[in-house]
């Protein structure tokens, strides 16, 4: 069996972390002057927790949750981060992403689905970082950190953010964290989703369940069990190398890009400051 | 009349000495209003945390105006400063001065740099070499700086010293919210499982030495990072006497009970039963570092 017992592992104190999150948000973004933020609202669990969150951080009327759907997504996603908008109260948007994307997918004829998935990816960032100019607001992540170890991202897609209150928690956290601060039932029991096209669920794009991946991962990384040792607990040999390899090969995701170094000091490398430098 | 100590929990800005200096007179002159006799900061309280490259930048001699603007409140109440000191070798130290009566009555360099996880300090730092009581109108104080208190040695030297009150000033970030059953006994409150750690830690230190421990920790954010306060105070019976506080900006008021350590020490006399050169034996035959001694000279007399 691949899912043993991780309960003790995993299981958070929802006010707790709740908590710290909501004084996260609040003390990054007052250090630079910030008292607004937007995101991108999907009607999936991540962006309505990272909503909520956001939405008592900064009081729902300083929250901007823009719905950027293609003209391919469930029109059920809709309808559940207008849930979500209702029960937060943020300020919300419907910003149709169809036109942008299709304008270059049409242009350049692209068919295949994961350079399709990454244009509307994109996409949205644009739409979330103009909204951030103009209204001299942040733009909140919601990317959990299971998905940000396997990569299961879009780099400068929906990657893109200032703060991420989400990317320390794993997605067994998330759900909990849904439930605890009241999000509709609707968005935490259907199966997690991109949604870049109908019908698409991330547990059959990666081949395995997120609660197999929380469990593997959580010893890997916050506990550092080698991956024999998760083989002689137990778990699926193949499922272990797999998780294992993803985090590898998707590390350029989590990472500045490189930069060749040439002087004394080089930014990234030995040029090294905090962003809370001087604030 | 027991000494009153102010433990300030603040919140210092990163690489702004200026600033902190500002909220640093600001406290002091609170306290000072207060009545209070003697009052701590965190560590590297005057310069925020997670310096890096910043470090050199805010590095400052004893003479520097900063440090002279404290020396010189330090008149009318004792003080306990964390700051980044530039020696005269040039070495720089995560450094915590103890100021009375206008001078400096001792600095403790920060011993254990903690270099491991998200800590980098033996990048940006010397390493102190010695565990020396301060000796203070108030007190005999032992100075710890925060991961100095996760080895024994500083700990224990301070207890054959005999201090009257260990005070450990702390940048101690806060992790782990994962949910745990409480004990019997115990009620359910959220608390980070860092904040738990350390807990556990000072009331052991209290308890294995008879002696009251004070923690002073920051509050506040560096890059997602949170110091996770919790600013508290123990009895030589690992009583709670003050705090803990949570994560805002704040401080507790306490007074060091002599007379309640002393019962403790009478009912429980650990520091007359201590065996020093057993562990000095085992230390010598282990390491060969300290020369194998008989017995523990007795008080007041010259160790040769």
């Amino acid at each position: 069996m691949s899912v043993i017992d991780s309960k003790a592992l995993l299981d958070l104190d929802p006010a707790l972390a709740t908590d710290l999150l909501v004084r996260f948000l609040r003390a990054e973004a007052g250090k630079f002057g910030f008292e607004r933020a937007v995101l991108g609202l999907s009607g999936g669990v991540d962006s309505a927790v990272s909503c909520a969150l956001a939405a008592r951080a900064f009081g729902p009327q300083n929250v901007l949750a823009i719905l950027m759907p293609y003209r391919t997504s469930n029109p059920d996603s809709a309808r559940d981060a207008e849930r979500v908008v209702a029960a937060t109260g943020v300020q919300s948007k419907l910003v149709e992403i169809s036109d942008m994307v299709d304008g270059y997918l049409d242009q350049e004829g692209v068919q295949d689905q994961t350079r399709r998935g990454n244009v509307m990816a994109r996409a949205r960032m644009i739409v979330l970082y103009d909204h951030s100019a103009r209204d001299n607001a942040l733009v909140i992540g919601t990317s959990n950190k299971t998905e940000i170890l396997l990569g299961y991202s879009t780099q400068f897609g929906d990657a893109a953010c200032a703060l991420n209150p989400l990317g320390d928690l794993w997605k067994h956290q998330v759900f909990q964290l849904a439930a605890h601060l009241d999000l509709p039932d609707e968005v935490s029991a259907k199966p997690p989703s991109a949604d870049l096209f109908e019908g698409q669920s991330d547990e059959d794009d990666l081949g395995f369940s997120y609660a197999e991946a929380d469990a593997v991962l959580v010893r890997l990384v916050d506990h550092r069990w080698s991956q024999d040792d998760l083989v002689r607990a137990g778990f699926d040999a193949d499922l272990v190398e797999r998780l294992g390899r993803r985090i590898v090969i998707n590390q350029y995701k989590r990472l500045p890009p490189i930069v060749a170094k040439l002087g004394e000091r080089t930014v990234n490398q030995d040029f090294r400051y905090l962003r809370s430098w001087g604030h | 009349m027991e000494p009153s100590i102010r433990l300030a929990q603040v919140e210092p800005t990163l690489g702004n000495l200026a600033a902190n200096l500002d909220l640093h007179l600001a406290q002091i002159g609170q306290a000072t209003h207060d009545g209070i006799d003697l009052i701590a900061f965190p560590e590297l309280s005057l310069t925020g945390y997670f310096l890096k490259d910043q470090t050199s930048d805010v590095a400052r001699d004893l003479d520097a105006p900063e440090l002279r603007s404290l020396i010189e409140a330090s008149r009318d109440i004792s003080i306990v400063v964390g700051f980044v000191e530039s020696a005269p070798d040039g070495r720089v130290y995560n450094a915590t001065a103890f100021l009375e009566d206008g001078r400096v009555l001792g600095v403790h360099r920060k011993v254990h740099l903690v270099t491991y996880g998200m800590f980098e300090e033996s990048r940006d730092f010397a390493a102190g070499e010695c565990f020396e009581p301060i000796e203070s109108k108030h007190g005999r104080f032992g100075l710890l700086t925060c991961e100095d208190v996760w080895h024994m040695d500083g700990a224990y030297l301070y207890f054959m010293a005999g201090v009257d009150a260990f005070l450990i000033s702390s940048a101690g970030p806060g992790r782990g919210v994962t949910r745990t059953e409480p004990e019997d006994g115990e009620d359910a409150a959220s608390e980070l499982s860092s904040n738990r750690t350390w807990r556990t830690i000072q009331d052991g230190l209290a308890l294995w030495t008879r002696t009251p421990v004070l923690y002073v920790n920051r509050v506040g954010w560096e890059d997602g990072i949170v110091f996770a306060g919790a600013t508290r105070a123990v009895d030589a019976d690992a009583n709670l006497v003050a705090g803990p506080l949570g994560l805002d900006p704040g401080h507790v008021d306490v007074t060091l009970g002599s007379t309640a350590t002393r019962r403790s020490r009478t009912r429980t006399p650990l520091r007359r039963d201590e065996k020093p050169w057993i562990l000095a034996r085992g230390l010598a035959a282990h390491t060969g570092l300290v020369p194998p001694s008989r017995s523990e000279p007795e008080s007041g007399t010259n160790p040769g």
